[in-house]
C-alpha cells in the first residue's frame, strides 16, 4: 500500500507519464489553435485591404458591352484604341468597309498590340508577334493564340462592342 | 536530426553563442514594482504595430494635393481601410502613453543612475522623436483638425527670434500650411524619423540588454541573498509576450469599436472650429501657453511659456548628471521632488487643457 502511494506521488513528475504527455499535447494544440486564430484574424483584413483594388478591377473587367460614342465616324482604313472593362481593345474600320473589334492584349506576354495601317496587320512591338487584322489569328512570331474577338454593331451615333459569350 | 544540424550550423555561422549566453545569464528582478518593467516592452510593441500599419497605409496614401482624397478612400472605400487607419491612430496614442509611463517609472525607480545614463538620454531622444512622429503624422489626412493643429504647431518655431520664421517656412514649404507641407511631413514621418529612430532604438535596447533592469532603491538596499529574480528567457519573455497579447487585443477592440473619424477637408479660408484643441500629448504645452498668455499677454507670454518648457525639458533630460550615485543623498531627494513636481504639473496642465 505504501509503495503504491509513493508511486502515485512520484509519477506525475516523470516526463514520460501518459498524463503529462497528454497535458503537453493539449497545451500545444491550444497554443497552435490560438496562434492560427490570431493569424487568421489579422491576415484576413490585411488580405482584403491589399486585395481591394483587385476586387474593384475584377468588377470593372466583368463588363460585357461597351458603347463608343461617335466611333461610327471612324475613317476607313484606320483603328481606334478603347478600353474594354479594364484592358485595351482595338476597333478597326477596314478598307472593305467591314468593322472588327478585338482585344489589344498580346496573347504572348500581355503587351499592347497596334494596328499597322500600311501592312494591314496587327503587330506587337515587344517580341515581334503578328496577327491577322480581320480575324485576330496569330500569323507569326511567338503568340500562342489568336486575339480575343468581340461583336461589333455600328449604329447611327455610336458603335457597340459586345463580348462573345 | 537534420534540423538540429542546421540549427547548430546557423548558431556557429551567425555567432549566436554570445547572444544565447547573454540571454541565458540575464535575469529580471522580482519585487512589488516588477509590473512597471513591462512598459518599455509595451512601447516597443505598439511601435512595431505602427511600423506594420504604417506600411499598409502607405500602400494607398498619396501625399500632396490628393492627401485628403486618399485618406477618404482608405477610410470609406478600401476594404478594412478604416480598421488599419484606426489601429494606426489608436496604437500611436497607446505608444506615446506607454512611453510616458515607461519614462516616469524609470525615473521613480531611479534607473537613470550609473551605469544606465545612456539608456536615459537615448530614451529622452526617442520620446522627442516619438512626439515628432505624432505631430507630423497628424497632418497627413489634411482634414480640418490636422490643418489647424499644424498651423498652430508651426507658430512655435516661428516665435523663435530671427532664425524662427525661416525655419518655420522651410518646414511648411511656404508661408501657410499647404500641399507642400503634407509632402514634407510625409517624408519626415516615413523616412527621416524612422532613419533616426531605428538606430537610437537599437542603442536603447542594447543598453537594456547590457545593463539589465534596474531595481528600485528599496530593493538595492536589501541583502543580495534576499533579492528575488527570474530568468529573462523564457520567464520574462513569456510574460512580456502575454502583455503584448493583451495590448494587441485592447488596441484592436478600441480600433473596431471607436474607429478614428475623418473630418471635413482642410479649407484655408474656413474659420477654426469651436473647441479645437491638440491631442492629449501636446495638451500640457497648449494649456501652459494659454495660462501664461493670460498672465503675460502678447508675444512675451508665449516666449515665457516656451522658455519655461524648454528649460524644464533640459533639466529633465539632465537628471542623471545631478543624481548619479547609488546612495540616497540630499541631491537625489531634490531630484525626486523635482520629478514629482514635473509629473504633477504635466498632469494638472493636461487636465486643465481639456477644461479651460
Amino acid at each position: 500500500m505504501k509503495d503504491e502511494q509513493e508511486m502515485v506521488l512520484t509519477d506525475p513528475s516523470s516526463p514520460s507519464s501518459p498524463e503529462d504527455v497528454s497535458r503537453r499535447k493539449f497545451l500545444q494544440t491550444g497554443v497552435f489553435g490560438a496562434c492560427a486564430v490570431y493569424i487568421g484574424a489579422i491576415g484576413y483584413p490585411v488580405f482584403r485591404y491589399l486585395n481591394s483594388p483587385v476586387e474593384a478591377s475584377q468588377l470593372a473587367s466583368a463588363v460585357k458591352e461597351v458603347t463608343l460614342d461617335k466611333a461610327n465616324e471612324l475613317a476607313v482604313g484606320t483603328a481606334l484604341m478603347f478600353k474594354f472593362g479594364t484592358s485595351p481593345a482595338l476597333l478597326i474600320h477596314h478598307a472593305d468597309g467591314s468593322w472588327v473589334a478585338m482585344s489589344a492584349v498580346c496573347t504572348h506576354m500581355g503587351c499592347t498590340v497596334k494596328f499597322d495601317e500600311g501592312a494591314k496587320k496587327i503587330t506587337c512591338a515587344c517580341h515581334g508577334g503578328v496577327f491577322d487584322a480581320a480575324t485576330g489569328e496569330n500569323i507569326s512570331g511567338p503568340p500562342p493564340r489568336p486575339l480575343e474577338r468581340y461583336d461589333v454593331k455600328v449604329n447611327d451615333a455610336n458603335v457597340v462592342v459586345t463580348k462573345i459569350s | 536530426m537534420k534540423l538540429e544540424t542546421l540549427k547548430a550550423d546557423l548558431v556557429e555561422r551567425l555567432g549566436l553563442e554570445e547572444a544565447i549566453k547573454l540571454a541565458g545569464k540575464k535575469t529580471v528582478p522580482v519585487h512589488k514594482h516588477t509590473f512597471w518593467y513591462f512598459w518599455g516592452g509595451i512601447s516597443l510593441f505598439s511601435f512595431l504595430i505602427q511600423v506594420v500599419t504604417g506600411i499598409l497605409l502607405m500602400v494607398y496614401y498619396r501625399p500632396g494635393p490628393e492627401a485628403y482624397e486618399s485618406v477618404r478612400q482608405i477610410t470609406y472605400q478600401i476594404q478594412f481601410g478604416w480598421l488599419i487607419r484606426s489601429v494606426h491612430n489608436w496604437s500611436a496614442n497607446f505608444f506615446l502613453f506607454s512611453v510616458f509611463v515607461h519614462m516616469f517609472s524609470v525615473f521613480l525607480m531611479k534607473a537613470y543612475r550609473r551605469p544606465r545614463e545612456v539608456g536615459w538620454y537615448s530614451g529622452i531622444a526617442l520620446l522627442l522623436l516619438g512626439l515628432t512622429f505624432g505631430f507630423s503624422g497628424y497632418l497627413l489626412p489634411m482634414d480640418e483638425l490636422s490643418f489647424f493643429a499644424t498651423k498652430v504647431g508651426m507658430e512655435i518655431p516661428n516665435a523663435v527670434p530671427i532664425i524662427g520664421p525661416p525655419i518655420a517656412n522651410l518646414l511648411r514649404g511656404g508661408l501657410e500650411v499647404n500641399e507642400f507641407t503634407v509632402q514634407r511631413f510625409f517624408a519626415l514621418h516615413v523616412v527621416i524619423l524612422p532613419l533616426l529612430y531605428m538606430p537610437l532604438l537599437g542603442l536603447h535596447l542594447w543598453m537594456v540588454q547590457k545593463h539589465g533592469n534596474a531595481a528600485p532603491p528599496s530593493e538595492e538596499a536589501k541583502e543580495p541573498s534576499q533579492r528575488k529574480t527570474m530568468p529573462f528567457f523564457p520567464n520574462f519573455v513569456a510574460q512580456d509576450l502575454g502583455v503584448w497579447l493583451i495590448v494587441l487585443n485592447l488596441i484592436s477592440l478600441l480600433a473596431a469599436l471607436f474607429p478614428w473619424q475623418l473630418g471635413p477637408q482642410a479649407d484655408p479660408l474656413a474659420a477654426a472650429p469651436e473647441g479645437i484643441h491638440p491631442e492629449w500629448y501636446f495638451m500640457s504645452q497648449f494649456a501652459m501657453l494659454k495660462l501664461i498668455g493670460r498672465m503675460i499677454p502678447g508675444l512675451a507670454g508665449e516666449a515665457a511659456a516656451m522658455t519655461l518648457f524648454t528649460l524644464g525639458l533640459v533639466l529633465w533630460a539632465l537628471i542623471p548628471v545631478f543624481d548619479k550615485d547609488k546612495t540616497n543623498t540630499k541631491r537625489s531627494r531634490q531630484v525626486l521632488y523635482f520629478g514629482i513636481f514635473v509629473i504633477l504639473v504635466l498632469l494638472s496642465t493636461t487636465f486643465m487643457g481639456f477644461v479651460i
